[in-house]
């Protein structure tokens, strides 16, 4: 929250019209998202001339209230209403906070013509019981009668509240940082805040300093006296209060104060509770503090301890200690200016929950020159306001890095980073605007970046932000790379991974997205490779701990909340990346398939999705990547979750590559078909297509039957037929399985095709490899030729 | 003669109309002009006659003959029309039946966004690359101007899995690290890395624990801001119309300076100010800017020599704006009654 009538102070902003800057600061890439004003229309200062009780009330009053171009009857209950005070009175047509529009009216049969406010009825202050009882606000007898009387209390104030942006150092996110900005923006100076102030007496005859840690590398201490503890004065409250801030005393108010103007947070120790000197040095593990918020708060090693030189009396940037707490007896202060490594703080602050302003102003980093700043303007406002006797000198540990912050630069380079054509004066002219130190010769710009631009690093890219987001990024004209033309292309397992897809979703599969965390109960599903899975050390929940080596139990999940909305055909597929103990990273494609495939609903022409469809759809997408006669099935009964009698591996170039099968049916009752592959192995390559001529000689067709056990495969059978068919047998195909054709057996039969692409064949050859068919088969598999 | 031709083709005419039959019209056929038909009959003893009466029984003859073949066939035409109009209504289907489900298959949303993406950017000369989601610390953050400690970090609250060093990536940028090592500060680079990252969020409508990020990426000579801009406007065009204009703002990210935040035009509103846009006109739809010169430094080029920018967008943010998707938990649920409308192509 930002304070304009502040900023004020240190940038004319006369005839600027605050809402308008609010854009041209936004456009300048610091967001004010929102500008709120205290300004209420219709309100005005009133004189109470006489105030008598209702005739039909016990707490309300009947007042003649003058509001300079009228006297108006109005209805007031507040205890504190009476003859001659100022108040603060919304006429008919004033709107508060809440959308509340004030009207002429009754109340309790006695006309009322507006309305004697409090504060917090305005939305000025909080409503609580206190100010409630306190009534209404009464103004000074110097408030002119008919003004404006939130002008009379400093409270017209116009605050812009900032997006805190989270990557945006702290260079902005304080009035004279800010000022900076609204002066660039304006083309315009800023002057500081007056930090004189008289010293007597020297500091290093009552206390010493040491700082024993690296991670403080600017430690200042001041010593004032005699200060007296009071109220603050108005100005300080009202800044306070529009930035955000409770006023609490003058000096607590002080040390805010002076941080929300340079940024640099301040701490305030009782001197007399302290003692004759401060050491700073990193916390010992197992120490304690207790903090201002009266909690005890366990200090580990990573933190840093401002200490008596014994005990720790604050948490460096992040609280103070209770036992040096400034309180209303509090007449010697000691006061810190400090800067600390933002990382422990940070650290800290995480660790103990106390994100504050300060802590959060530590944690980005700091200049040191408004350290120093800061530190004699506290003392200029304790002298001012709070009495204080600053005593002479300081106490100082510096070992902050003051290289200066130096680029060179052509203004050409800086156009052709953003595009844009600036000469050379125009360059000059936006460093000055920037209140950047340059010098120039002969085309080359040697500037300084002042050190309070924390965020600007020297070289050419942070110029050209500089520069840039003040030319105004809405000037840019829009090009294109001048770059030679090329096609882009998908790296090779992002291909292999689209190829499947989209085969998948032309083959009617539905692609699903799911989480790759998971609970440890669906990681321990579908752990067929018998690998660990990686579990978060310090997960957001239970649920979503490990990282799944298996998509399957993503997709059972997908599938029951489709069940659950009465979906009844599931055939959904999802690619995703899956994860090992030692890291190792297996793409895989997981299929499910439950209810129909393709659906007739009156004629009895569906398919069903069993066994045989989903493998159909592998085979497909593996014979589309180019690998027909290269993948096979074998029987796997070793797969858990899979129905022991329909399970199978699959196998490419022999390897296994996935899983296909029923899922259990006590893992799920339902008829579920699914399967895995990983997709790595589907990269090798495979042969170019070319172009086959159909065979010109007719083909001989033969049908054969046989009477086989029931446990022979078709497979095993097809491995036979094929070895005698040998090269004039071109196509098997089963036709019909007949089971049970007598105890323990079935029958199964084939129609066999024989062809040569080179001739027509001759009945006797075709019936002698017919033959031996039949002698191998009955031979080998001990079959019987069905009749 | 001719008279006995005359009465040949009466009975032929009045038998033809007796016919209802194929059979009876194949033994009519038979009967007439037949090897021993009565036309045949006619010519049987044209031998005897002089060459005068042969010539004049055979015009007789095969007039005769030709006039009943035609009555014949032209009969046979007749009655198997009628066979075939009478098999075509029992063959009449309801076509107001319902059809066959051939089934659809759809893209996820998110992939369909994606997909899109990349087919512009590929279009443009862009390679589409992958990455590890687990990944390693030094490419998630180190080598993108974010050293361990910076304050950047917290603001990606990171799934971390083996101490600071091995992480669930907060952002796909490891892979712009990855691919610029690879070109070892030698070749220019156009990519894009669609992929899953992942945050510490709680899940809710508006945010993901898990999202899908694409970043993209162009290093080479003499690059500049306006390029960027430029190749903003053709994005922002292809996903939400020709219409849509596009807006730089300042911004700031670790990886790139200057920074932008880039919007496009409200698509609804045109601009005027409606709820989506919070009555700004304007939608912002992600972060880019000039790859920042330790970026380049870090990853093996040298910010004297190489220029570029880098983008990068929520494909989640993308699909909620163009399809009107206001919980974002619906990529991930995969609602298969919800997921019917995708499948198809993109209408204009």
């Amino acid at each position: 929250m930002i304070s304009m009538n502040w900023v004020k102070d240190y940038v004319d902003l006369t005839g600027e019209d605050l809402k308008e800057l609010a854009v041209k600061v936004t456009r300048g890439g610091l967001n004010v998202e929102d500008v709120i004003t205290h300004h209420i229309d219709h309100l005005v200062v009133g004189e109470v001339l006489t105030c008598t009780p209702h005739p039909d009330s016990d707490h309300l009053n009947v007042c003649e209230v003058n509001v300079g171009e009228e006297i108006l009857q109005i209805v007031c209950g507040a205890s504190n209403v009476r003859e001659g005070i100022k108040v603060i009175v919304a006429l008919p047509g004033a709107i508060l906070p809440g959308d509340f529009e004030i009207k002429k009216g009754r109340i309790r049969g006695v006309e009322s013509n507006g309305m004697i406010c409090a504060k917090f009825e305005l939305g000025l202050e909080e409503k609580t019981e206190e100010t409630y009882a306190a009534g209404i606000t009464e103004l000074g007898s110097d408030a002119v009668i008919g003004t404006d009387p939130l002008l009379y209390l400093g409270l017209d104030d116009t605050i812009y509240d900032l997006d805190y942006h989270k990557r945006r150092n702290n260079d902005v996110y304080y009035h004279i940082g800010f000022a900076y900005e609204v002066a660039t923006v304006l083309n315009k100076r800023v002057t500081l805040p007056d930090s004189q102030y008289k010293e007597s007496d020297d500091i290093k005859d009552y206390f010493s300093l040491s700082v024993e840690t690296e991670k403080c590398p600017f430690y200042m201490a001041k010593m004032v006296r005699d200060v007296e503890i009071g109220e603050s004065p108005d100005f300080i409250k009202q800044r306070l209060t529009s930035a955000g801030m409770r006023p609490i005393n003058n000096v607590v108010d002080i040390s805010n104060y002076v941080m929300l103007e340079y940024g640099q947070p301040m701490h305030f120790f009782d001197y007399d509770k302290l003692g004759k000197q401060v050491l700073v040095r990193d916390a010992l593990d197992g120490e304690s503090i207790v903090t201002l918020d009266g909690k005890s708060r366990d200090l580990t090693s990573k933190d840093i301890v401002i200490t008596d030189g014994e005990k720790p009396v604050c948490i460096a940037g992040v609280m103070g200690g209770e036992n040096t707490e400034v309180d209303e007896h509090t007449k010697t202060i000691l006061i810190e200016a400090a800067i600390f490594n933002p990382v422990s703080i940070r650290t800290t602050a995480q660790r103990l929950d106390l994100r504050s302003e300060a802590s959060i102003r530590y944690g980005k980093g700091l200049n040191y020159e408004y350290t120093i700043e800061a530190m004699n303007r506290a003392c200029h406002l304790l002298e001012k306001y709070a009495n204080g006797k600053v005593v002479g000198n300081h106490l100082l540990h510096d070992k902050v890095d003051k290289k200066e912050k130096i680029v060179d630069f052509e203004a050409k380079e800086i156009n052709k980073l953003l595009g844009i054509v600036i000469s050379d004066d125009e360059m000059k002219r936006e460093l000055e605007r920037l209140d950047f130190a340059y010098t120039y010769d002969a085309g080359k710009f040697h500037v300084t970046i002042p050190n309070r631009r924390l965020d600007v690093d020297p070289n050419i890219h942070d110029i050209a932000e500089e520069i840039g987001r003040f030319y105004g990024y809405e000037n840019l004209v829009s090009t294109l790379p001048r770059v030679p033309i090329r096609k882009g292309e998908y790296a090779p397992d992002v291909k292999v991974r689209k190829e499947i897809s989209k085969r998948l979703r032309s083959l009617g599969i539905n692609e699903c997205k799911s989480y790759t965390l998971t609970s440890p109960e669906m990681a321990e599903t579908f752990k067929y490779d018998s690998m660990e899975s990686i579990v978060l050390p310090n997960p957001m929940s239970i649920d979503k701990s490990v990282i799944r080596t298996s998509i399957l139990p993503s997709l059972l999940n997908t599938y029951e909340y489709n069940k659950a909305r009465k979906v009844s055909d599931i055939c959904i597929y999802e690619i995703a990346k899956t994860y090992h103990k030692d890291y190792t990273e297996t793409q895989k494609v997981a299929i499910l398939m439950k209810g129909n495939y393709i659906t007739n609903s009156w004629n009895q022409t569906s398919v069903k999705a069993d066994f045989y469809v989903l493998r159909g759809i592998v085979e497909n997408v593996l014979d589309y990547l180019g690998f027909k006669n290269r993948y096979a099935f074998e029987v796997d009964k070793e797969i858990k979750e899979l129905h022991p009698g329909v399970s199978a591996r699959i196998l490419l170039d022999r390897k296994p590559i996935g899983i296909i099968g029923r899922i259990h049916p006590s893992l799920k009752k339902d008829e579920i078909y699914v399967c895995e592959i990983a997709i790595n192995p589907l990269m090798s390559p495979v042969k170019p297509i070319k172009y086959k001529e159909a065979s010109k000689y007719p083909e001989m067709i033969k049908d054969v039957a046989f009477v086989v056990e029931n446990e022979i495969t078709n497979a095993q059978l097809l491995e036979v037929i094929k070895k005698s068919g040998g090269r004039l047998l071109s196509e098997i195909e089963i036709f019909d399985i007949y089971r049970d054709i007598e105890a323990g057996k079935k029958s199964m039969a084939y129609k066999l095709t024989f062809k040569d692409d080179t001739r027509t064949l001759s009945d006797d050859e075709v019936m002698t490899v017919f033959n031996k068919i039949i002698e191998d088969v009955t031979s080998k598999m001990n079959a019987k030729l069905r009749g | 003669m001719e008279k006995l031709a005359e009465s040949i083709m009466q009975d032929l005419m009045a038998e033809l109309k007796l016919v209802t039959k194929t059979q009876e019209l194949v033994e009519l056929k038979a009967k007439y002009i037949g090897k021993s038909g009565r036309v045949t009959e006619l010519t049987k003893n044209m031998r005897d006659l002089s060459p005068e009466e042969r010539k004049s029984v055979g015009q007789i003859a095969n007039k005769l003959k030709t006039e009943a073949t035609d009555l014949i066939e032209g009969r046979e035409k007749e009655m198997n029309n009628a066979l075939l109009n009478e098999k075509l209504q029992n063959e009449v289907i309801d076509i107001s039946l319902p059809s066959t489900k051939i089934p659809m298959g759809s893209p996820n949303i998110l992939e369909k966004v994606i997909e899109e993406v990349e087919e512009l950017f590929m279009s443009m000369g862009y390679d589409v690359v992958d990455g590890p989601e687990v990944e390693e610390d030094h490419f998630n953050f180190e080598l993108l101007n974010i050293p361990k400690g910076h304050a950047a970090r917290d603001a990606q609250d990171t799934f971390y899995i083996e101490g600071e060093e091995i992480l669930l990536r907060s952002q796909t940028s490891p892979v712009q690290a990855r691919t610029m090592l690879k070109g070892e500060g030698k070749v220019p680079i156009r990519m894009i890395c669609p992929g899953k990252t992942y945050r510490r969020d709680d899940d809710d409508a508006t945010h993901s624990h898990q999202f899908m990020q694409i970043e993209g990426l162009l290093v080479d000579k003499d690059i500049s801001l306006c390029d960027l801009k430029g190749t903003f406007d053709v994005l922002a065009k292809k996903l939400f119309g020709e219409s849509c204009k596009t807006r730089f703002r300042p911004s700031y990210y670790q990886f790139t300076e200057p920074s932008v935040e880039t919007d496009i035009s409200c698509f609804v509103c045109q601009g005027k100010g409606c709820s989506l846009c919070k009555n700004t006109g304007w939608i912002t739809i992600s972060g880019a800017g000039m790859v920042h010169p330790n970026v380049l430094r870090n990853c093996g080029y040298d910010p004297d020599v190489w220029t570029g920018f880098a983008f990068g967008f929520g494909a989640e943010r993308c699909a909620m704006l163009k399809y009107g998707v206001n919980d974002l938990r619906v990529f991930y649920n995969t609602d298969l009654r919800e997921m019917k409308n995708f499948d198809r192509k993109e209408g204009e």
